[in-house]
């Protein structure tokens, strides 16, 4: 029977320069997938790798061999010096505790953040990557698919991922809760950092529509306010754009605060004392601290939104345990799908059916033929019998023939879709279909962002 | 029959108020529908204790203070039902139904004594007075629900100190409206419902001011809703001042409507003794 593992390491067991160096590793060159083909006992490959996790799962017959390829194959692509530092933070699991593992990582369960929803899509490209090097199989196929699945169910029914994740997204909900629409409000983004373009894509995405850009360099504010669609502002105007916008990101390296109390406080009353947001996540900070005392004033630097995140953080824990309700739910039942990806219990499970069929039927068909006598009877018995023998006897033949070559999960699973015979642990199909096609649409977009 | 109706609609204000208390704390959609099913089963079954009494008197039960409380009680639960189609300010309902239980509990504890029917209420011109000015007090009692969240709600995200409220309150901007809207609709009511009192107090007493503690009151409570709509139409208060002004001007409304009635003698006492 095939053996599922998993080597890895996350932020819990590697210090961040290892995680680092391992990450860039394994981005360069398209990475370990492309040596799939030369690896001899390892059956099926799957490697993700972000800023926070490595995660190598594999399919082998021989256990030994294959942990030992899969770390060589590692050690000669890290070079002796990292590899020894490495080789101490790495964790194996094997079969039931590496599909959990990978159940609790697509749920964002395992994450820094936990339920911050980035991870899903990693995995998504990560598995996208596999089936172009064909190195994922009937079980890995599988289990990726029951993964995205187990993932959007811990998103469904509980409440992990509604609260905010990061600081860009708290800042968003912030604005939120003292705003009722952000559709008719107006953005005013001053200065062009990184931080601040997340934010600002994350107040586009919840509906905001005007935005305009003050950048000291012009051509930054130009570059900015074209990808958002929004105007500029020339940076000496700044004060008097408040009077017409709603909400203010400011991330400016600028030593001074370039907002301060009594520029904002007079400018209050021809806002008509319309509230006015401001976040400020620049370090040192851009607006004036006793900003936040002006009425219909709100400001908030990056520690306070930090104290938000840490807010919510708090409330995910409690949903978390009920994630891993679900996750540990969902791996007995790829536990019983494993069980059956073998020739005999499939066979067992073929005839089984269709004789239920057989017996079904004929109960019906003989309950509106009264007038038959017992020796008719058993003659249709016996007819029904040899058809369904016959029929599946090819079927069989075929099975027990590749028992035992390394393809007979491909056949047994095909088997098994085919006729059905999962039904206790089927895995949801629609799900399937779902992922598969979510699959294809992401690398449709990749690609066009590609070229 | 009407005594059975009210109990019931009591017990239904009752239960819809825990509800309403529970969804506060509980973010569950089933909470709030049978919540707000219950309020409403129990102002038609108040409704209709009201109009079949008010068919038997002859004139809108609405004589004595206790009846004043409940009608009260009625009108507010009402008025938020519908309110809340406009709105779906949900949480709303967590501040308003126990607003409504307390003054339905408290309709009760106030002295009823029966006051003889005589041709002075007969007139188109208190029912108007009437239902306009509970009709405006409903709306004001909104305003200052509204109020005390958006307060609560300013105050979490000013100090940044968060709660589990912080994430149940809507947001400011809505709070601050459905201020504004309570205001808008509020007022010229309680103008009209106080012209008809005038007028109608003119026509009883020949002279429609007579330095009744009443009418003092009503004006005072009159002038703090005006200032407010002022304020908020020509300068652009908003916010943490005008639900400061919507609580004050509530508590002057309760003063008018309960303290007067109890306490203080005068003519306007022989319709609610």
């Amino acid at each position: 029977m095939s053996q599922l593992v998993l080597v890895g390491m996350n932020h819990k067991t590697a210090p961040i320069e290892i995680r680092e160096r391992l990450a860039a590793v394994c981005r360069e060159d398209k990475h370990l997938l492309h040596r799939f083909p030369q690896l001899r006992y390892v059956d099926e490959l799957f490697v993700l790798s972000t800023c926070n996790r490595v995660e190598i799962l594999f399919v082998c017959n021989q256990l030994h061999e294959a942990t030992h390829e899969v770390k060589s194959l590692l050690r000669g692509h890290l070079g002796d010096a990292l590899s020894a530092q490495v080789e101490s933070c790495f964790y194996t699991y094997q079969f039931l505790d590496a599909v959990k593992h990978l159940f609790r990582v697509a749920s964002s369960l395992d994450s820094m953040v936990v339920g911050e929803p980035q991870i899903l899509g990693q995995i998504k490209a990560a598995y996208r990557e596999a089936t172009e090097c064909k190195a994922v199989g009937v079980i890995l196929n599988r289990l990726l698919h029951k993964a995205f699945s187990v993932a959007k169910r811990v998103r469904s029914e509980t409440m992990i991922g509604s609260h905010a994740v990061s600081i860009s997204y708290a800042a968003v909900e912030l604005a939120r809760k003292i705003f009722r629409d952000l559709r008719d409000k107006r953005v005013l983004l001053i200065g062009a950092g990184e931080m601040a373009e997340l934010a600002a894509e994350h107040l586009l995405a919840q509906g905001v529509r005007q935005l305009m850009v003050a950048n000291r360099t012009l051509e930054r504010a130009v570059e900015l306010a074209g990808r958002f669609k929004g105007e500029t502002v020339s940076f000496s105007h700044i004060l008097d754009a408040l009077k017409n916008v709603d909400i203010v990101l400011t991330s400016t390296g600028s030593p001074e605060p370039i907002l301060r109390h009594k520029d904002v406080k007079s400018r209050m009353r021809e806002r008509k004392n319309r509230p006015l947001f401001f976040i400020d996540i620049a370090v040192p900070r851009d607006v004036e601290q006793r900003v936040n005392e002006i009425e219909n004033v709100y400001l908030y630097d990056i520690d306070d939104l930090q104290g938000i995140v840490d807010f919510n953080r708090a409330g995910r824990q409690l949903e978390a345990e009920r994630a891993e309700h679900i996750v540990a739910e969902e791996t007995v039942k790829f536990q019983q799908w494993l069980c059956t990806l073998d020739v005999v219990p499939t066979i067992v499970g073929l005839r089984e059916k269709a004789d239920a069929i057989r017996r079904q039927e004929l109960l019906r068909t003989l309950s509106h033929l009264p007038h038959l006598t017992e020796k008719d009877r058993k003659a249709i018995d016996v007819l029904t019998q040899s058809i369904v023998k016959k029929l599946l006897h090819d079927p069989i033949m075929f099975l027990k023939k590749k028992a035992h070559r390394g393809s007979k999960q491909l056949f047994t699973d095909c088997t098994q879709q085919l006729f059905n015979l999962t039904n206790g642990c089927k895995p949801d199909s629609s799900a399937l279909t779902d992922e598969v096609s979510s699959v294809k649409n992401e690398n449709k977009i990749l690609k066009n962002l590609e070229k | 029959m009407e005594t059975v109706f009210l109990i019931l609609a009591t017990i239904a204000y009752c239960v819809g108020a825990i509800g309403y208390v529970i969804y506060l704390v509980r973010d569950q959609d089933a909470i709030h529908r049978v919540s707000s099913g219950i309020l409403l089963a129990g102002a038609t079954l108040q409704g209709l204790a009201l109009i079949m009494r008010s068919i038997s008197m002859g004139r809108l039960a609405v004589t004595n203070s206790q009846e004043a409380l409940s009608f009260f009680a009625w009108v507010l639960v009402v008025v938020y039902l519908v309110v809340q189609t406009r709105f779906h300010l949900r949480i709303l309902g967590s501040f308003v139904s126990p607003l409504a239980v307390l003054f339905m509990l408290g309709s009760p504890l106030v002295p009823a004594r029966m006051i003889p029917t005589s041709g002075i209420f007969q007139s188109v011109w208190v029912v108007v007075h009437v239902s306009a000015l509970f009709l405006a007090n409903a709306l004001f009692a909104l305003a200052f629900s509204a109020g005390i969240m958006y307060l609560l709600q300013e105050r979490t995200i000013k100090r940044k100190n968060f709660g589990f409220l912080y994430l149940r309150l809507p947001s400011l901007e809505s709070l601050d409206k459905l201020n504004y809207v309570c205001l808008v609709f509020g007022f010229p009511l309680m103008t009209l419902g106080l012209i008809t009192g005038f007028a109608y107090a003119g026509s009883v007493w020949k002279s429609p001011w007579n330095w009744d503690p009443k009418e003092i009151f009503a004006l005072i409570t009159w002038f703090i809703y005006a200032i407010l709509l002022h304020e908020r139409l020509a300068v652009g208060w908003r916010g943490r001042r005008a639900a400061w002004l919507a609580i004050f001007g509530f508590s002057a409304v309760l003063v008018t409507f309960l303290g007067v009635n109890l306490v203080l003698q005068g003519h306007h006492t022989v319709f609610v003794r």
